[in-house]
């Protein structure tokens, strides 16, 4: 391996780690339910993706012929994790979660599109 | 035809995924894999019965080309807005009304909002008129909805709907 392709392997790496970091402190950082969602599942795409192109180079070059298993990763990925998101969102506006915004009327479950404002007490 | 192959388009890329999960173009392997594409559909038919076509293949990759540069800046701007002032963001929920009806075209479109700068898709109405939308921080709410609808629910209408 030369010099230059290590080298950019090594930068791939860092900046996948460096997002992936940003992900998770999003967590810590960030003050609500809802917003606390958006860093793991943003940052942390680019960060799981830049690591992915860096072993799929890493494994071409060193291993047997060309290593395409991480476009499959990339792909599981893409769709799972958004899904993972949207699910999430959903069970914490059923739950109606605090937020920082105010929540939106009937939404999240089904009773309150029924009878609006009619709630037994 | 049909009851043979209710989705042709399934087939071809179970195939390719059978191939890049074995890492292989053995005959063998590429055999294997398109039985399982012509299997798979076969069972998934009493859940998913409707027909997948797309109309525009220019469009899909078009499409396909955004989505991913947008990726790139949303992870960017969501990585910038957590480092900078927590304190300072404006998060909103936004519904945003929907044209398409196609149901592959709406489960994309929430899937492609959850990928994109600062939003996820929270919940789809009942009657599937409207996605709500929380975001990350937002200027002009109406404006967030009318990118979204311009920039993804377009293209999407002209894919499957044509």
């Amino acid at each position: 391996m030369s010099a230059t392709t290590e080298l950019l392997l090594s930068l791939l790496v860092i900046i996948g780690a460096l997002f992936t970091f940003i992900g998770s402190l999003g967590l810590a950082r960030l003050e609500d339910f809802y917003t606390r969602l958006h860093g793991p599942t943003k940052a942390t795409t680019l960060g799981v993706g830049s690591l992915l192109i860096a072993s799929a180079i890493y494994f071409s070059i060193n291993g047997e012929g060309l290593s395409l298993h991480e476009v499959l990763v990339t792909l599981f990925l893409f769709i799972t994790a958004p899904i993972s998101a949207h699910l999430l969102a959903k069970a914490a506006l059923h739950q109606r979660l605090a937020s920082l915004v105010p929540l939106p009327k009937a939404a999240g479950s089904e009773d309150d599109q029924e009878s609006p404002g009619s709630h037994p007490s | 035809m049909k009851r043979l192959l209710p989705h042709p388009l399934l087939t071809p890329t179970l195939a390719l995924v059978w191939l890049l999960l074995n890492n292989s173009m053995a005959p063998g392997q590429i055999i294997l894999g398109l039985l399982l594409g012509w299997a798979i559909p076969l069972f998934a038919l009493p859940f998913w019965p409707e027909q997948v076509r797309i109309r525009h293949w220019g469009t899909l990759l078009r499409f396909a080309g955004v989505v991913l540069f947008d990726i790139l800046v949303a992870n960017l701007k969501v990585a910038w807005l957590i480092l900078g002032q927590p304190r300072n963001l404006r998060p909103a929920f936004v519904v945003v009304p929907l044209d398409v009806s196609h149901e592959l075209a709406i489960s994309i479109l929430a899937n492609t909002i959850c990928l994109t700068p600062g939003t996820v898709s929270a919940h789809l109405s009942e009657d599937r008129q409207s996605l709500l939308v929380h975001a990350l921080d937002v200027d002009d709410q109406d404006e967030l909805a009318a990118t979204i609808k311009a920039r993804y629910e377009a293209p999407l209408k002209e894919i499957f709907e044509c």
